[in-house]
């Protein structure tokens, strides 16, 4: 009796979970939609993937050879300006010299997708592609009509212009150029010129898994082309999700570096 | 009064290399790697950006009182670990740890602060998912 309650029990069990097996098998992504990146995004890896305090994610400022990037002199003289507050050159926040840090300045681009890259709404319309982020809620228009980017703007714009275009069914390639120079490139002080040339790579995988693609070219700054981002992940959240405000308000950062005497060059 | 000497108000001393991520505003420069825990009563708490900072007193064994500030995240990451704006009112009894600055001020960043009632507040904590997540 126990013996046959024993086989019946493995062979339940058995029964229960070859199933369960055999789903976790074959479940696959549900496919991508064509020419379609809609949606509320958010970094697949958590909200801190995106933070990039030392830096562009895939080329943080570690000190780690293969971290260093390509400067020309140019870039290097300009480099040394810049003090940050995190990575390999952090200095005290008192030295801080970086423009959004101590007065709220733009982040602009490419830094909008280095530094606090957090939950990110993208529309489309039948002319254009916008992105809505989190931080500091900036919005961006891609022109997506066919139009091509001029090489010629009447002002550097701290977003620069930007035009995009479908690589293919699931690849829409961003390009941005007329950047404002006086922004950072990324949280570590890495400099660009207003000659920079960012390439975006949206490329959806599947339904729910977006991946970024940053490439930077610069070459007042940088004597061969970069990656600053490779593949970021997102994944896609539902329709109602509700995207925090993460705002610059001069009057709290004033209130918290008083607080927090970090502006006084005695506080060290 | 802001200097203090730090043995006096130490209650728990640890050693703790934590990563902090979500604090990167004004990065690590000025903070000590070792934290420190603190017993005093909330004279002000501020919500807002790039962190949000509590005010709070602690008294010395002379009796004298000590005006510390230390800071939290942004209230972005606040809110997923559980903190709101109302989460800290002047009066609180608090318990404090943090990671103080290399100065010797009263200064400090928070890793968590233990109420009257025991709960913990923390600034470590991985974010709780979203209900839709």
């Amino acid at each position: 009796m126990l013996k046959r309650f024993v086989l019946s029990t493995i062979a339940l069990a058995a029964m229960l979970a070859i199933p369960v097996h055999g789903r976790a098998q074959t479940a696959q992504p549900a496919p991508a939609p064509r020419r379609d990146i809609f949606g509320i995004w958010t970094p697949a890896n958590g909200p801190g993937d995106g933070i990039g305090g030392t830096g562009a994610k895939n080329m943080p400022e570690d000190g780690k050879p293969e971290h260093q990037l390509p400067y020309t002199p140019l870039g290097l003289e300009t480099l040394a300006k810049h003090k940050p507050g995190n990575g390999a050159r952090m200095v005290h926040p008192s030295e801080i010299n970086d423009p959004e840090v101590i007065s709220c300045e733009p982040q602009g681009m490419p830094r909008q997708n280095l530094y606090e890259l957090r939950t990110t709404q993208i529309l489309q319309t039948p002319v254009s592609v916008v992105i809505l982020y989190q931080f500091d809620k900036i919005w961006r228009v891609i022109w997506a009509d066919g139009r091509e980017l001029e090489k010629e703007h009447p002002e550097p714009r701290w977003f620069g212009y930007s035009v995009g275009k479908w690589e293919d069914d699931y690849t829409f390639v961003v390009t941005t150029n007329g950047t404002d120079e006086r922004t950072w490139l990324d949280k570590a002080g890495r400099p660009h010129s207003e000659d920079l040339v960012i390439t975006e790579r949206f490329h959806r995988v599947s339904r729910d898994r977006l991946e970024l693609t940053m490439i930077i070219d610069d070459p007042k700054m940088y004597t061969k082309t970069w990656v600053a981002l490779e593949k970021f992940p997102f994944k896609l959240m539902p329709p109602t999700t509700d995207v925090r405000e993460m705002m610059c308000s001069n009057e709290e950062f004033k209130a918290y570096h008083k607080a927090m005497e970090f502006l006084d060059p005695d506080a060290k | 009064m802001r200097n203090i000497p730090a043995s006096i108000f130490f209650v728990i001393v640890g050693v703790l290399v934590v990563s902090l991520p979500l604090l990167a505003h004004h990065g690590n420069a000025a903070f000590d790697s070792t934290s420190v825990t603190v017993k005093g009563t909330v004279t002000d708490w501020t919500w807002g950006n790039p962190h949000c900072f509590v005010m709070f007193d602690v008294k010395d064994q002379q009796g004298n009182i000590v005006h510390w500030v230390a800071e939290t995240s942004n209230p972005s990451d606040m809110v997923d670990r559980g903190w709101t704006k109302g989460s800290l009112k002047p009066g609180y009894e608090v318990t404090v740890t943090l990671l103080p600055v290399k100065s010797g001020k009263p200064i400090g960043r928070v890793q968590r602060i233990v109420l009257a009632d025991g709960k913990v507040l923390s600034t470590t904590l991985p974010p709780a998912p979203k209900p839709n997540e």
